[in-house]
């Protein structure tokens, strides 16, 4: 169970949407993220909706992958829509039950709100399921490189995100394997209210920590062995350059945008409440 | 300046014994003055049991640990000059024993890459050395996969083509294969053999399988910080008592060649392969 979290892997694929320059699926990312807030008309989301599918379809990775992203979300998601529900107090009302009111307003805000929420984890997993974590980090790297001026330490900080993204899987079945252990001892991780399994989590989580210093050492030495000394003098093997694919992707995502948020805002198209 | 591939002098390395709230309560030697010369294009194994200092007396062959006393020259640069630090790691590449921990690229071939990558090699070059180095343990179709999806001996495999890929004049391997299971501790020999054959770079194998040494030039059997037995394989493996003190297993062929020579069989001393003993045990009739 604990392995299903898919945020941040990478599906290895060969497709337009891969071979893309990193920075621009990041940027693209952005902008579309940007596109569900500027605006909250059905037209709009229904052009997100083709944009966001035309990429999935081109990006060749399985839409059960896809949907397995957002497992880690749906209590937060959950929540936001609950909240919604009951909090939002505009338009008429539709049920009234007890201390319990759900209004029209609510109703709208709180689909929204989860159409945004499922748009926003989707939109970003497609980035990192079709981007390798290094060339993501590149991207980072190469789109912040200004803030250098300013004294952030950038390639050190994509650096340390690069290996945080490689030893996640690592960890993750590290800690399947200390948890096993543990249960094979009588440890019982699934029963007693919340701060009885919090503690549970003790004996996972000092071994766990342990192991990952350990591995942070050996890691260290073996990128010194290998003449790792920071950024200054390195060269890439795969340095970032615009193609005219990037460009045509750049226009199409700015032309979505704009034409989402024209939708948006100037065709008066109408269903129930939304 | 000697002219050995690594040359080492009366070399010491001490580090600081705590206690439990980490003062310092003594020096530990791990390494207690060794001299050592393995000379270009050879290949030499150092054996020994947990703490005998192998590992310590590795880390001195590419400046990851810098001598507390004696000198350490890996092609007459000494490790002690900081100056020289990534010159001598360059030349003397360098293979651990934990696959995962080595590993930092999260496809195979941007890991082989990043050693290129740190030295400053221009583009296209890296990918020459990439495709090459990978070519050479046998991994080139393997190029675009994670590493998480390889087994222990192809992620040893990728290890070593990282270090390939740096053109080093030396590699040293630190129990690669000490984590693996059988068929990954082959795998990762028969790459180590082909490279020996087709790429003549001087390969210092530590370890603690005596199987593995077999083809050595020269072999060093190390114990509490000191070399205490240093030949040829047939020299070395033809002390099998003395091997026993010092907590090392002896291949079975070995010890069974031994035994009946104990016996009264007219074999020879330090029989390393099975046809070898099936050979001189046929000869007896």
């Amino acid at each position: 169970m604990i392995r299903d979290i898919t945020i941040g892997q990478y599906y290895p694929a060969e497709s337009r949407i891969h071979r893309l320059d990193p920075r621009v699926k990041i940027v693209c990312t952005l902008l579309f993220i940007v596109s569900l807030f500027i605006q909250n008309s059905l037209l709009g989301y229904a052009i997100a909706t083709v944009y966001m599918g035309t990429v999935i379809r081109l990006s060749k990775v399985p839409f059960k992958y896809i949907v397995k992203g957002l497992k880690p979300v749906v209590i937060l998601l959950l929540f936001t829509v609950v909240m919604n529900l009951f909090l939002t107090k505009s338009g008429g009302t539709l049920v009234h039950f007890w201390i319990f009111t759900i209004t029209e307003g609510g109703l709208r805000t709180s689909v929204l709100m989860a159409v945004r929420l499922i748009y926003l984890v989707v939109g970003s997993s497609v980035m990192t399921f079709t981007t390798s974590p290094n060339g993501l980090t590149d991207g980072m790297e190469k789109l912040l490189h200004p803030l250098n001026r300013l004294g952030v330490p950038v390639h050190e900080v994509a650096m340390m995100m690069s290996i945080a993204l490689r030893f996640i899987p690592i960890l993750l079945e590290e800690t399947d394997k200390i948890m096993k252990a543990q249960q094979a001892r009588g440890a019982d991780f699934e029963s007693g209210n919340i701060i009885q399994r919090a503690k549970s989590m003790v004996p996972i989580l000092v071994p766990l920590f342990v192991s990952a210093f350990r591995r942070a050492n050996d890691l260290a030495m073996a990128m010194e062995a290998r003449c790792y000394h920071g950024g200054e003098g390195r060269t890439k093997m795969k340095p970032l350059k615009y193609h005219g694919r990037d460009r045509a992707a750049y226009l199409l995502t700015v032309f979505y945008v704009v034409v989402v948020f024209a939708a948006g805002r100037f065709i008066p198209f109408r269903l129930w409440i939304f | 300046m000697p002219a050995e591939m690594i040359h080492a002098e009366k070399l010491v390395y001490e580090y600081d014994k705590r206690d439990e709230e980490g003062n310092i309560i003594g020096a530990e030697r791990a390494i207690d003055g060794v001299d050592i010369d393995i000379p270009q294009g050879s290949f030499v194994a150092v054996l020994g049991h947990n703490g005998s200092g192998k590992s310590t007396l590795a880390k001195h062959m590419n400046a990851i640990l810098t001598p507390t006393g004696g000198a350490v020259w890996v092609d007459g640069k000494d490790t002690r000059d900081a100056a020289l630090l990534w010159d001598i790691r360059q030349t003397a590449g360098m293979v651990f024993q934990n696959p995962d921990n080595q590993i930092i690229g999260t496809v195979v071939e941007e890991d082989v890459g990043f050693g290129p990558e740190n030295l400053g090699v221009p583009t296209e070059e890296i990918w020459q050395r990439v495709e090459e180095s990978l070519k050479a343990v046998g991994m080139l179709e393997r190029r675009k996969d994670s590493p998480n999806k390889l087994s222990g001996g192809q992620k040893q495999r990728v290890a070593i083509a990282g270090v390939l890929a740096m053109e080093p004049k030396c590699i040293v391997l630190d129990e690669p294969t000490a984590m693996l299971d059988p068929n990954g501790r082959r795998e990762v020999i028969r790459a180590v053999e082909k490279l020996r054959e087709k790429k003549h770079v001087t390969v210092i194998l530590i370890t603690h399988y005596m199987e593995e040494v077999i083809d050595a030039d020269q072999v060093f059997v190390m114990d509490g910080g000191h070399i205490v037995m240093h030949g040829t394989p047939r020299e070395i493996f033809s002390r099998v008592d003395e091997l026993k003190a010092y907590r090392m297993d002896v291949p079975q062929v070995t010890m069974l060649a031994e035994a009946l020579r104990k016996r009264g069989l007219a074999l020879e001393p330090g029989i390393l392969r099975r046809e070898e003993l099936v050979e001189a045990l046929c000869r007896l009739r």
